[in-house]
């Protein structure tokens, strides 16, 4: 059994921080989605609105995305330690827009005569987060300069066009996610907006599915053979067409003023995206050239985490999940 | 064109980032036990001055977490930005006690935060106290972890080496290393002094200012009955942390000393000007054979000169120096503070004397002074190793231009001298406003607009 570890324990921790991070990033995207569409909200009634509906939840959201910077760390630091370099500044970036739209949502309510400036913090701070975060995904894509187990990069390295169009992307895709939980968080006039935006949003985050599923085979040959060879197109082809269907879906329920469906179909739409990815990519945890196996913590530090990982996980799981079911209970019966 | 050194910067940078963030830890480990205790004593006597006391106080306490969290989010990344080779060569170790961090600590704080802020009026006073008592028990779990992590970077054990990595060998000498069961100890107790002093200095205040006396008298009264005998404690655990260091790591104690020869019977140096590159003290003014008697508790023992190392091998002695001198000097005022005010009380005029109140006002950030002294104590101390004896720091930093890190220093600063001022301000706002005297109705409470931990502090 044992030696079978060191194959194993790489694909357990992959699953654990990408399940992670995919929570994060739903998590947090509704939460940084809401203070991208903040200033263009009809009026400050829906302003406050939007912050009360994610204010219980905003510091267990970004709870997940230490976890993700720590479990890299702990579960691949080879990886963690490409990465990070390589990102230098659009992460840094990221950390100073979170840092400001968390305290300038807090402090809004403190403030008498300043409150335009936290309005503007939280909507800037989440905004440059939103971007740094589809950034560094399209950097991701890209791949990185690695030479002896270091980043070989310059500090601008990121920064290409297909950076900058993931970087909107994201964003689009965020505001989607903002848009769906408005619609069911929301009261009446908060709803007619959202119903309205987020018909904009699904054509852009459709849109950018399409621009990204030719932009990225093109990019790398072997992407392009994993998904475009006969049996693999065969195999893979559920998840372009799901993903088309659920893009119509949620056009659809937004048309008839569902409820609940419009950000159900978009975790959805997310879910099948990172799907795309994770087969484009899979097994490279930095593209192109290193894979789980060659970045892994060794496998005593791997299995020393697992021990406490598999029975904590499922408990925060279920505290986070009381957390948002008690906190949407006591919001409702606040304002009725 | 003048050179940036990305090390000494991403060392600055690290410092001033680590500095911010350890401020407001100090202050939530001490605050959301004491407000596990108000709220336990307001349980147990159904006071409502101790009620109204924990809800003023979580006020604040949102306030100050909410900083916490978002500064810390920052370290967690900043160990691969920054530091990218200790990364690599110490993840295996680093990263689980770090992990372990986040899933013993942070997701049960984040997970209850919510419901000891808003959920008084929502769910039985019995599961409101189980919450806050969450919340204080996930800070105190969070320091150990990271303590651990910080000690084991100090006094490696139970670890090897294979292949220019370092490997856990055995994870409970690896946790439970030479230094940790003190540091621990000396942390936790200065985040509890640091709290103590802020809240005995606000009561002190309120005291003065003849508003909200009985909430003052509560406030000073329970600090004072901490610090009294904590602030001496803290003294005798200081001296044993301080003995393991000389066992371990002497060159820092020769450093925060500040001696550069090998001998016994050894001066105790009150005041010095040290100098790395002649070797030497200018103005020393020092008190023969007491140096000995402190660091080794024998009048003759022998204590190791900075000399015994090589220049490249042993830190620069001014920061540790000055800095263990603040750190002790504080100390030293807490305890006076504390006999003092345990004289006024039997007196009956702890209250009333006006001098003593208006120390107490004044002494309210020492606290943060002594955690901030004693961390660039032990930091610069273990210099020029990152991981004693095994990685120096020079070799430890990520391959990032120094620009890149000067960029990003400049907006460290700029956005947290921005938001720790507002913080400041938000917090001070509190303090003026007071107490409520009467507990909001639940009415009031689900009006209240916001529910996010800062905006628990509610509406001005």
């Amino acid at each position: 059994m044992t030696e079978y570890l060191p194959v194993i324990l790489p694909l357990v921790w992959a699953a654990i921080l990408a399940v992670g991070v995919f929570i994060y990033v739903l998590l947090d995207g509704f939460d940084l989605g809401l203070g991208v569409l903040f200033p263009f909200a009809p009026n400050h009634r829906c302003r406050d609105a939007m912050m009360n509906s994610v204010a219980p939840y905003w510091d267990g959201n970004e709870t997940w995305l230490v976890l993700g910077g720590g479990g890299l760390l702990a579960a691949f630091p080879l990886a963690y330690s490409l990465l990070l370099p390589a990102l230098y500044l659009p992460l840094i970036l990221m950390l100073a827009g979170l840092i400001l739209r968390g305290v300038a949502f807090e402090f809004r309510y403190k403030a008498d005569t300043s409150r335009w400036m936290w309005d503007w913090a939280f909507a800037g701070g989440s905004t440059l987060a939103a971007l740094m975060q589809g950034g560094a995904v399209g950097a991701f894509i890209q791949g990185f300069e690695v030479k002896d187990n270091a980043y070989a990069g310059g500090p601008f390295d990121w920064l290409t066009p297909f950076v900058l169009v993931t970087a909107v992307a994201l964003v689009s895709g965020y505001v989607l996610l903002a848009c769906g939980w408005m619609i069911m968080k929301g009261d009446e006039e908060l709803r007619d907006w959202a119903y309205k935006v987020g018909r904009y949003a699904i054509v852009a985050v459709g849109a950018f599915i399409v621009i990204f599923s030719l932009w990225t085979p093109l990019m790398h040959e072997d992407i392009a053979a994993r998904w475009f060879t006969l049996g693999n197109i065969v195999m893979l082809s559920p998840v372009p067409i799901l993903t088309a269907l659920s893009v119509v879906g949620v056009w659809y329920a937004l048309e008839q003023r569902w409820k609940h469906v419009p950000f159900l179909l978009s975790v959805v739409i997310f879910l099948l995206c990172y799907t795309g990815l994770a087969v484009s990519l899979f097994p490279f945890i930095i593209p192109p050239d290193v894979t789980i196996w060659d970045a892994a913590a060794a496998p005593e530090s791997q299995l020393f985490m697992l021990y406490g990982a598999i029975p904590l996980v499922p408990i925060i799981l279920g505290y986070t999940a009381y957390s948002y079911y008690s906190m949407w209970h006591v919001k409702d019966h606040g304002y009725h | 064109m003048f050179d940036l050194d990305p090390v000494m910067l991403a060392r600055i940078q690290f410092a001033f980032t680590v500095s911010f963030h350890i401020l407001f830890p100090a202050f939530t480990i001490g605050l959301s036990m004491w407000l596990l205790v108000l709220e336990a004593l307001w349980l147990r006597t159904g006071k409502p001055i101790y009620l109204e006391t924990a809800k003023h106080w979580s006020k604040i306490f949102a306030v100050s977490f909410g900083m916490g969290v978002v500064s810390g989010i920052v370290m967690s990344y900043e160990f691969g930005t920054n530091w990218s080779v200790l990364s690599h060569a110490g993840g295996n170790i680093l990263g689980p006690l770090l992990s372990y961090e986040v899933l013993t600590a942070f997701f049960l704080e984040a997970g209850f935060l919510g419901i000891m802020l808003f959920g008084w009026n929502h769910v039985p006073k019995g599961v409101h106290l189980l919450a806050t008592g969450a919340v204080a028990f996930g800070t105190l779990i969070s320091a150990f972890w990271i303590l651990s992590a910080n000690s084991w970077m100090q006094t490696p054990a139970g670890y090897e080496v294979r292949d220019g990595v370092l490997h856990a060998k055995d994870w409970v000498e690896l946790i439970f290393n030479p230094s940790f069961p003190y540091r621990f100890a000396h942390m936790v107790t200065a985040a509890y002094l640091t709290t103590a002093f802020c809240v005995g200095g606000i009561g002190a205040w309120y005291l003065l200012h003849n508003r909200n006396v009985a909430h003052g008298r509560v406030m000073l009264g329970m600090a004072l009955s901490l610090f009294v005998w904590l602030a001496p404690v803290q003294l005798v655990i200081g001296d044993l942390h301080g003995l393991n260091t000389l066992e371990h790591q002497p060159a820092k104690v020769a450093a925060l000393e500040a001696h550069w020869e090998t001998g016994s019977g050894i001066p105790l140096i009150l005041f010095a000007i040290p100098d790395n590159e002649a070797e030497e003290n200018h103005f020393e003014v020092a008190i023969p054979g007491l140096g000995s008697l402190i660091l080794t508790h024998e009048w003759d023992g022998e204590v190791k000169g900075l000399k015994s190392w090589a220049k490249d091998d042993r830190p620069n002695p001014i920061i540790p120096f000055f800095a263990f001198r603040i750190m002790v000097g504080c100390g030293m005022i807490m305890i006076a503070m504390g006999f003092i005010g345990a004289f006024l009380w039997f007196r009956g005029t702890l209250f009333t004397t006006r001098w003593y109140l208006r120390a107490m006002v004044l002494c309210w950030p020492i606290g943060f002074l002594a955690v901030l002294a004693g961390w660039f104590v032990t930091e610069t101390g273990r210099q020029p190793w990152v991981v004693y004896n095994i990685l120096r720091t020079a070799d430890a930093v990520s391959p990032v231009p120094g620009g890149s890190v000067l960029a990003t220093l400049i907006l460290f600063v700029v956005v947290y001298g921005f938001i720790f001022g507002a913080g400041l301000y938000y917090m001070a706002k509190l303090v003026r406003r007071g107490p409520d005297a009467t507990p909001p109705s639940p009415d009031e409470d689900e009006v209240d607009l916001s529910r996010r931990p800062l905006a628990a502090s509610g509406n001005p």
